[in-house]
């Protein structure tokens, strides 16, 4: 757990005049989970967006090891399948079926063999419990499941570092444990991990490192204990209130 | 109605047939191509085709068939480029179909949420890849009523070639009535065989636009 695999360098994000992300600095290292919290607005997404290259940056840089991933070029296109995203919407491909979702980026961009890929998503799916809905369709599956697919998608790709932005913001709240798990477990296997989200619980439970992002800046980068029990701003304080609520009796 | 007049143009009805059918679906064949073409440039945004793109779509879906072909029956002969009437049939029905079929295709590739195309490219596809792979099959069950659609006006469009004097399935009918006064027969085999080429489009269409769908959206 000491080896760095991300480095974020001075990283500046405007969308036309409106400063989104300003000096943004961070290192991961290999096999650390790092949780992003923060107001919504204070770009967050942005940030994660910025990492696999989706969003072209203004200055500063994204490094993964040693290669270059933002600003983008034509080896940072190739570079961005060691980097795994899993979106809010889980945006599973509607006309294939769940296992064609899985193993189509594996056949196409790394061009593994079908059996291979088959076989590897089949164990995958049984690990999140899914393996019988192969042949289903996205439309016929539950917002859970649909987003419990979109990770194994993303995994399948072997990625070095995996986004996860917000994944259970859609979901009923009966779901979204079952997505939790899947990402609960996957840090037990020491994946390394850059984890949006507004579920305290969660973020308390498998974050190695906390950051709270507000007004475009990382304004805290500390330890879960450190940051859910005695945060050192008030906007952080603030901001922690607004997931509790005083009793009314 | 007399059933001797009417087995008696049959043959001339099934030959009429044939010529429009064939020339109808040449051009429909090219108006394909040109919408193919036409929407990709479209969607890609590459510069100065795009604009010509626009501007041909403007130009061909604001004038009359009639217009259009008028211009390159008569038009062409006069900067000294001749073609004959079936040429000019298919051609005009190909480049009045091209903006119609630009249009439809078009809007559905770009109905496709951009989330599609970023979460292909999080995957490490290319912008092939995730255009080919990714977009293009839910454009195509977007854009299939639409399609089938202006593949059933194109068809019925063919019924001005008579003017540049293609012997479609109209001008026998009209010739035949201006030389016999039959115009009760004539008529009659005129609808019955613009349904004979219609109806069969009409039931693949319904066809093609549920299974398109099935596999989009199920049912």
């Amino acid at each position: 757990m000491s080896e760095e695999i991300l480095k974020i360098e001075h990283l500046y994000k405007r969308y036309d005049d409106i400063p989104v992300l300003e000096d943004i600095s961070l290192t991961v290292k290999k096999g650390e989970t790092v949780v992003i919290v923060g107001p919504s607005g204070c770009g967050k997404s942005t940030f994660l967006r910025c990492i696999n290259g989706l969003e072209d940056i203004q200055d500063g840089h994204v490094y993964l090891e040693d290669a270059l991933i933002n600003p983008a070029s034509g080896e940072s296109v190739q570079n961005r399948q060691r980097i795994g995203m899993v979106f809010q919407s889980y945006d599973l491909f509607p006309h294939k079926t769940v296992l064609e979702n899985v193993i189509l980026a594996p056949m196409k961009v790394q061009k593994r063999k079908k059996e291979d890929a088959t076989e590897e998503a089949l164990a995958l799916l049984d690990r999140v419990g899914l393996s019988a809905r192969k042949d289903s369709y996205p439309r016929q599956l539950s917002g859970g499941q649909k987003q419990r697919v979109a990770i194994v998608r993303a995994l399948m790709m072997h990625p070095e570092v995996l986004l996860f932005d917000e994944v259970t913001a859609a979901l009923d709240p009966e779901m979204v444990r079952e997505v939790l798990d899947v990402i609960l477990d996957l840090a037990r296997n020491n994946s390394t991990m850059l984890i949006v989200t507004h579920e305290m619980a969660f973020a308390r439970a498998i974050a190695d490192r906390v950051l709270f992002l507000d007004g475009g800046h990382i304004i805290e980068d500390t330890d879960p204990g450190q940051f859910f029990d005695s945060p050192g701003t008030d906007r952080a304080k603030k901001f922690l209130q607004t997931f509790e609520y005083e009793s009314v009796r | 109605m007399d059933t001797s007049i009417i087995s008696s143009y049959l043959p001339l009805f099934a030959e009429a047939f044939i010529l429009t059918v064939k020339i109808g679906w040449i051009g429909i064949g090219l108006s394909l191509l040109l919408g193919i073409t036409d929407a990709f440039i479209l969607y890609f945004r590459i510069p100065i085709l795009s604009g010509i793109v626009k501007a041909y779509v403007e130009l061909f879906r604001n004038t009359p068939l009639l217009v259009q072909l008028f211009f390159l029956y008569y038009g062409l002969p006069a900067v000294g480029i001749r073609i004959s009437a079936e040429v000019c049939g298919a051609i005009g029905l190909g480049l009045l179909g091209g903006s119609y079929m630009t249009e439809s295709i078009r809007s559905g590739l770009e109905a496709v949420p951009a989330i599609q195309t970023e979460s292909s490219f999080a995957l490490g596809m290319n912008r092939i890849q995730a255009f080919v792979l990714v977009i293009v099959p839910q454009a195509f069950s977007i854009s299939v009523p639409a399609i089938i659609a202006n593949i059933i006006f194109l068809l019925k469009e063919t019924s001005v070639f008579s003017a540049i004097s293609l012997m479609d399935l109209m001008f026998t009918a009209k010739d035949l009535i201006g030389l016999y006064y039959n115009t009760t027969e004539s008529l009659f085999l005129l609808v019955i065989f613009y349904i004979l080429m219609l109806l069969p489009v009409s039931l693949a269409g319904s066809y093609i636009e549920k299974r398109a769908r099935f596999k989009m959206f199920g049912d």
